[in-house]
């Protein structure tokens, strides 16, 4: 006991797992309602109780109403677009033991920009511009699977770790970003600019959609019921199989259902970097790598980021909207670089 | 009878390592598992954990054949320390010893205040208790070793096998290690299998002992059976002498011939 004593442990994570996670649910409102609030018209806070009243109750009336409902659908979109992001992050991390891993260093979004491309290229709709993207997606992934088995292998027999399919997924994202760049070269002047903008990633277009909420909610309860799986993952490998783990059925859902997030966040967005890496990069900084406090950190943290860049870009330098996409560039390299300098010292 | 294995071959590629390995471990037995590099220890002790499946023959922990267990109950029957690990996320080594607790609590999101008393106990039984709080990355090879084996004790199995568990650690703790080891078999009635290069170590602390030649070959029998000089000398491919001291047997290698 005394033993004890001297060397206090930690208050377990589950104390601290409700105080941090509602902590950020507040954040995350808090994002909305900036959100909400600026633009070229800006809301006052007095204002903003009636209007979200209004909106709520589907009569948008006064036009602060009408400029929240505006503003809440693209920051809907926003905030599940950023929490896909992070929560594939943290899946693509675990699942191939690596904090440097983002959502698409397996080239499914690659894949995604293929599709959109030639979509763009051939002048289609913007609903054929996303079903491009999301089969391009779907069919990186598929090939990923076929290639890569080998790490996803099911039963206890689990050899080796996941090199194959990193390996796979940077020779497949090679082939694609090569297949994009020969499209940009060939691309008449006309069309350069929106498949530039779709490489970068925005959300200047993309309506208020059910089916991205439907993804993220599925793919949150997948992961939160995972949670101690992908942490004993993380920590023992392979030798996860030894504690009670199916490393193989995880390997395969963590890959699968990453996957659908990424193409889900992709299509409705195009591919916006950063978030999937610093999110949980910050969160894990911040609240320590535990998955099952982790998990439901980096998707509240992601979708308000999301929200908040997005203001910031469609803002700062206003009316001229900017690509969500350089604005979580700009502030995630500094944030990535800072975590990398304090970690190493 | 815990863990025994029938007619069991391992091979690396086309090489034989093992053939026809008939071997039973009883409970409260201590073996350890003496061969030179690459002569299928750790293939053997993977295949043993459930790693890897047996090149043939079968592999059965008491009476029942290792595939037909469910993984979550066999967790809590062995215990599995590998050769070496590595780490790739912040985790503290209280979370890492608690990780071992997860055959116990799979369906609870959180870990029970068992689980933790028996992490507690874990972690001042291989004197890291003050490490708790520690980022597993920042802990020296020894340390992190003790850790693993700590780890391994919170998991609180009967059937322990252990690859090498005396790498890295300082003399003092080679020693404690193995006397912790060998009271947790004659005193707790635990089983365990371990892989070991230092044969003084062995020799006094285990019970039996298997030698692999690396070729199909092998020799299991009680200590006083298999750790003979001659006997040794052949499976590790070098003159090795054996000398009684204070009731003790101490192997020494010979010196190679200078030319």
């Amino acid at each position: 006991m005394f033993r004890r004593a001297m060397h206090p442990v930690p208050p377990p994570l589950r104390q601290r797992a409700l105080p941090i996670i509602a902590t950020l649910l507040c954040v995350a409102v808090a994002s909305l309602l900036v959100a909400g609030m600026s633009g070229s018209i800006a809301v006052a806070p007095a204002e903003l109780p009636d209007a979200v009243a209004q909106v709520l109750r589907g009569r948008p009336e006064s036009l602060a109403a009408s400029l929240v409902e505006l503003r809440a659908g693209r920051a809907l979109m926003a905030f599940v677009t950023g929490g896909a992001l992070a929560l594939a992050g943290v899946m693509m991390q675990a699942l191939l033991r690596n904090p440097l891993a983002d959502p698409y260093v397996l080239g499914i979004s690659a894949g995604a920009s293929v599709g959109a491309l030639f979509a763009l290229l051939m002048m289609c709709a913007a609903a054929t511009v996303d079903g491009a993207a999301m089969a391009g997606a779907v069919t990186v992934a598929l090939l990923l699977y076929l290639l890569a088995r080998r790490d996803m292998r099911s039963g206890v027999a689990v050899e080796g770790g996941t090199s194959m399919l990193l390996l796979t997924g940077t020779i497949l994202q090679s082939a694609s970003m090569a297949l994009v760049t020969l499209m940009l070269s060939i691309a008449p002047e006309g069309r350069l600019r929106s498949m530039v903008f779709w490489m970068i990633g925005e959300l200047a277009g993309a309506p208020l959609r059910v089916l991205p909420w439907i993804v993220l909610g599925a793919a949150l309860a997948y992961a939160l019921c995972n949670a101690r799986a992908m942490n004993m993952l993380a920590l023992h490998a392979e030798a996860a199989a030894t504690l009670g783990v199916r490393v193989g059925a995880v390997r395969k859902g963590l890959f699968f259902v990453s996957a659908v997030l990424t193409a889900s966040a992709v299509t409705s967005a195009g591919a916006i970097g950063f978030v999937g890496l610093i999110v949980p990069h910050a969160c894990r900084f911040a609240f320590g790598p535990d998955h099952r406090v982790l998990i439901p950190a980096a998707v509240l943290g992601g979708g308000s980021l999301l929200v908040l860049c997005d203001t910031v870009a469609r803002t700062v330098v206003a009316p001229t909207q900017l690509p969500v996409g350089a604005i979580t560039a700009l502030i995630g390299t500094p944030v990535f670089l800072y975590q990398l300098h304090r970690m190493h010292k | 009878m815990t863990i025994a294995t029938r007619q069991l071959e391992l091979r690396a590629g086309d090489r034989v390592l093992v053939h026809g390995l008939d071997w039973s471990v009883a409970a409260g037995e201590c073996w350890s598992i003496i061969g030179r590099n690459g002569a299928g220890k750790s293939t053997l002790l993977r295949t043993m954990a459930g790693l890897r499946a047996p090149d043939a023959g079968a592999i059965a922990l008491h009476g029942r054949l290792l595939p037909d267990w469910p993984l979550e109950a066999l967790a809590r029957e062995r215990a599995y320390l590998p050769q070496s690990r590595s780490d790739a996320f912040a985790y503290s080594v209280m979370e890492t010893v608690l990780s071992a607790r997860h055959p116990y609590h799979a369906n609870h999101y959180w870990e029970q205040s068992d689980d933790h008393h028996a992490a507690v106990n874990a972690l001042a039984a291989m004197e890291v208790d003050h490490l708790a709080s520690r980022d597993v990355r920042t802990l020296s090879g020894g340390e992190r070793q003790r850790v693993a084996i700590a780890a391994l004790l919170a998991q609180d199995s009967p059937l322990l096998l252990l690859d090498e568990p005396a790498n890295a650690l300082d003399l003092a703790h080679q020693v404690r290690t193995m006397s912790l080891l060998s009271r947790l078999c004659r005193q707790s009635g635990k089983t365990i299998v371990m892989i070991g290069h230092d044969l003084n170590l062995a020799h006094s602390i285990s019970t039996h002992a298997l030698l692999l030649m690396g070729d199909g070959r092998w020799h299991a029998g009680t200590v006083d059976d298999a750790l003979q000089a001659p006997l040794l000398s052949s499976y590790l491919g070098h003159p090795i002498d054996a000398i009684e001291n204070k009731g003790r047997r101490i192997f020494i290698p010979l010196e190679a011939p200078h030319d």
